[in-house]
């Protein structure tokens, strides 16, 4: 079923701040994400978005500024202010992080359907035949030959491995998943396939995802919202078909007018 | 403010605009501003279809645009009636107007732009599908609503990349008005369309008012006008910039 939307947010971002030394990484970010929607970053490479996902996502403390997500007992919760364990365990249910490149996100010298396994192992799920069942299930969603289970990632071409890690972060049934260019790096016909199945399962499951990417097609199928950065900096934010159809910052208005047609 | 009153009254006002003002700056071309909407006032109520009309240029598509909030007006209002409240599509938040135009406000683009890969009927199923409906439920009414639209059973399991362009956009009148949407917009959708599919159109846009939507839209086929039409709305260019 749909998430319904009049619900509070999911994840709330304020006054997000990360410097390195004097450099900075993003500056003052702000927004809120509600259950099921789909929320784009786009920028250059160095315009901070990766910066901006690795501070939301809890892989990197912010120098400034606060990332609450609603916890299922407790409510909007400061992510930084729980314990390490607590935000461990947020982690491995609730959330997925699925990384532009999969040696990142998957553990390479165990096989696939371990791969998947063993995030259910790690929200407590003990019995050896029901973890199987459920992995070959998500392998299968994901489009995968359940006859490569038992084979490492590692042999696996770049669009399985993507596929692998997203079989790996759903499979616990997050409510949020962090993408970082899930599918640069991957041919165009893959890309398509992947960009179709993400869709889908957002969609079927009702997640809400925070997507970065530089490819504004990727942006245009899967986001409701877009958000522009430059220099560490949002410079626009608002609905997709907003922001690349009628874009109001000089830097968007460019970024917009330099996609070659096909 | 003065609203003028309707006088065919069908029922409730659906959509409310109020002194909208829309422009566009081209920052990388020097920063000139081209005004295109000035002062833009009307509502349109339940059971009512209104033609835009005026010259080209005189911004029919960027007001339709503007009452999707695919367009950023600088000022005013584009109120739509929203589980029965008048809601600002201008200054709502986005999880908000995303709300809207899953439940209240549908849009035929001249364009189909969709997702490569997925299959016809996939696609118009799609919207009912998101919105929770069951998958035989959803797939059945988008079967009948394709055939009704002449796209012949055997495409439909087919992404609608390779059509022709006026099957193309037979799809994409199916992909909005699969759902009963109480308003709907709609920009030239019978522009590509043979006369038999024309009337196939025409007939499910004036099904869609009769059953108490209320539509603004764009024909520039007279006949179609006149066979949808309830009242006309004519926009006037917006004075040069200065």
């Amino acid at each position: 079923m749909m998430a319904l939307r009049d619900n509070g947010p999911l994840l709330e971002v304020e006054g997000l701040t990360q410097k390195y030394g004097h450099q900075i990484g993003c500056e003052d970010v702000h927004f809120s994400l509600y259950p099921g929607e789909v929320l784009g970053i786009v920028g250059e490479s160095g315009s901070g978005k990766s910066t901006l996902l690795r501070c939301a996502s809890g892989l990197m403390q912010p120098t400034a500024g606060t990332v609450r997500f609603d916890t299922r007992v407790d409510g909007l919760q400061d992510i930084y202010a729980l314990s390490e364990a607590e935000r461990r365990m947020l982690m491995r249910t609730d959330w997925g992080i699925i990384f532009q490149n999969a040696r990142d996100g998957l553990r390479m010298n165990v096989s696939a359907g371990a791969n998947v396994g063993e995030r259910l192992m790690a929200v407590g799920e003990r019995h050896y035949g029901s973890i199987r069942d459920v992995s070959s299930e998500w392998l299968e969603k994901v489009e995968m030959d359940l006859g490569r289970m038992d084979d490492l990632p590692r042999t696996f071409s770049g669009g399985m491995q993507q596929r692998l890690q997203i079989a790996r972060n759903l499979v616990t049934k997050p409510r949020l998943v962090f993408m970082d260019e899930p599918t640069s790096g991957l041919d165009v016909s893959v890309q398509a396939r992947l960009l179709d199945l993400v869709r889908g399962l957002v969609r079927q499951l009702g997640i809400a995802c925070i997507i970065v990417t530089h490819d504004l097609g990727v942006v245009r199928l899967l986001s409701d919202r877009l958000m522009v950065m430059r220099r560490g900096r949002v410079v626009e934010q608002g609905l997709t078909d907003q922001v690349l159809d009628d874009p109001q910052h000089a830097y968007t208005q460019l970024l917009v007018s330099s996609i070659l047609p096909v | 403010m003065t609203m003028t009153d309707n006088n065919q009254n069908h029922g409730q006002d659906m959509i409310r605009v109020e002194s909208l003002m829309k422009s566009f700056t081209l920052h990388n071309q020097g920063g000139v501003t081209l005004p295109v909407l000035e002062d833009v006032s009307f509502t349109v109520a339940q059971g009512e279809c209104v033609i835009l009309a005026g010259q080209s240029g005189a911004g029919k598509s960027t007001l339709l645009r503007s009452l999707y909030a695919n367009y950023l007006p600088q000022s005013g209002q584009v109120l739509i009636r929203h589980d029965g409240e008048l809601v600002d599509l201008v200054s709502a938040a986005p999880h908000v107007v995303l709300d809207i135009r899953a439940r209240t406000l549908g849009y035929v683009s001249q364009f189909l732009r969709v997702i490569p890969r997925v299959g016809t009927l996939d696609l118009v199923a799609d919207s009912l599908l998101a919105r929770g409906i069951n998958e035989v439920a959803a797939r059945e009414k988008a079967a009948t609503l394709l055939s009704r639209l002449r796209i012949p059973e055997s495409l439909w399991s087919l992404p609608p990349a390779t059509f022709s362009g006026g099957e193309q956009q037979r799809v994409n009148i199916a992909m909005t008005l699969v759902q009963d949407y109480p308003v709907l917009l709609l920009d030239e959708p019978t522009a590509s369309l043979d006369a038999e599919n024309r009337q196939t159109v025409v007939d499910l846009i004036n099904e869609a008012r009769q059953n108490g939507s209320a539509i603004v839209g764009i024909f520039h086929d007279q006949a179609v006008r006149e066979a949808v039409g309830t009242r006309t709305y004519e926009l006037q260019p917006a004075r040069s910039a200065a």
